[in-house]
């Protein structure tokens, strides 16, 4: 019984000194490479839920869409 | 794919404004910040031309590279982008930026200088996709929705192209071609305007339509105009 309260205070007390201590708040600088957030590629979420070969076909024809060559005939 | 890019056709651009519009109406960009504008050259003498100008997503790209603190990346699809959470505001990427394409936001009576903001060719920043946050912070991600840019969507004449490289290139090399075999003007005037934009048909060899060649300049053009 005394070990159990023992462990448990000494857990405790680990627990409560980690929230003590200090976050880094120095950033590990890697020159020349993005420091910011990860970002997503586009055809990640949905509609496309992450089938890049949908979203780039999407894209193809929307380009085409600008040539009005093609749109008028 | 190849790289996202834009190509401005300048015989076509007639200075409209339309992509500065859309640009600012689909991001809600604020006052005092402009994404994109329209830069013309030899503004109100024949011959002017006008070029649509946002951030051309450089493949080596200058901004990222004097960033003291790294805030660009450029994503598989080879569109620039930077993490304002990042940003210091230095104004480095200005200087280096060819084509002026950074801006900042100017708040205040005596122009507090802030995150930069520039084109993203409409497919937002580092948070999630489609989010409110990522439109506050960089506008609407017209990519994840399967759309083109606003502004190359929304000119009238399809001067301003977007997407990707290798196809933008292929319908401008097309129109090219087309518009070229369609003829222009005749009369040792320099072909401007319809002619050299679309072609003109109509004008044989025989004589030119009234008013479509440019007028020898009577005084030499005033240099560098710009509006």
């Amino acid at each position: 019984m005394k070990f159990y309260v023992v462990a448990i205070l000494a857990g405790a007390l680990f627990l409560g000194l980690a929230g003590c201590s200090e976050r880094s708040q120095v950033v590990n600088y890697k020159q020349g490479t993005y420091q910011g957030k990860p970002d997503t590629p586009p055809y990640a979420g949905p509609p496309y839920n992450g089938d890049r070969a949908a979203w780039e076909r999407a894209m193809a024809v929307r380009a085409q869409a600008q040539n009005e060559y093609k749109r008028v005939k | 794919m190849a790289r996202m890019k834009f190509l401005c056709d300048a015989e076509r651009c007639i200075e409209c404004n339309g992509c500065v519009t859309a640009c600012k109406q689909e991001h809600d960009v604020p006052w005092g910040v402009n994404r994109r504008r329209v830069v013309t050259i030899n503004d109100g003498v024949p011959g002017e031309r006008s070029i649509s100008v946002a951030c051309m997503h450089c493949s080596d790209a200058p901004c990222m590279a004097v960033c003291p603190v790294d805030c660009f990346y450029r994503t598989e699809e080879g569109v620039v982008l930077h993490d304002k959470d990042l940003c210091i505001g230095c104004g480095y990427c200005f200087y280096a930026c060819p084509f002026g394409a950074p801006q900042f936001p100017q708040m205040g009576a005596f122009g507090v200088r802030g995150k930069m903001d520039k084109c993203t060719f409409c497919a937002g920043g580092p948070e999630k996709d489609g989010s409110p946050e990522e439109f506050a912070k960089y506008g609407r991600n017209r990519l994840s929705e399967g759309k083109l840019p606003a502004c190359a969507e929304m000119c009238s004449t399809k001067a301003l192209l977007g997407g990707d490289g290798d196809v933008i290139s292929e319908i401008y090399r097309n129109r090219v071609t087309l518009r070229a075999a369609r003829g222009t003007t005749s009369g040792g005037g320099v072909p401007w305007g319809w002619d050299s934009a679309y072609g003109r048909p109509s004008v044989t060899a025989a004589g030119t339509a009234p008013g479509t060649t440019l007028p020898a300049p009577a005084a030499p053009a005033p240099s560098g105009g710009k509006s």
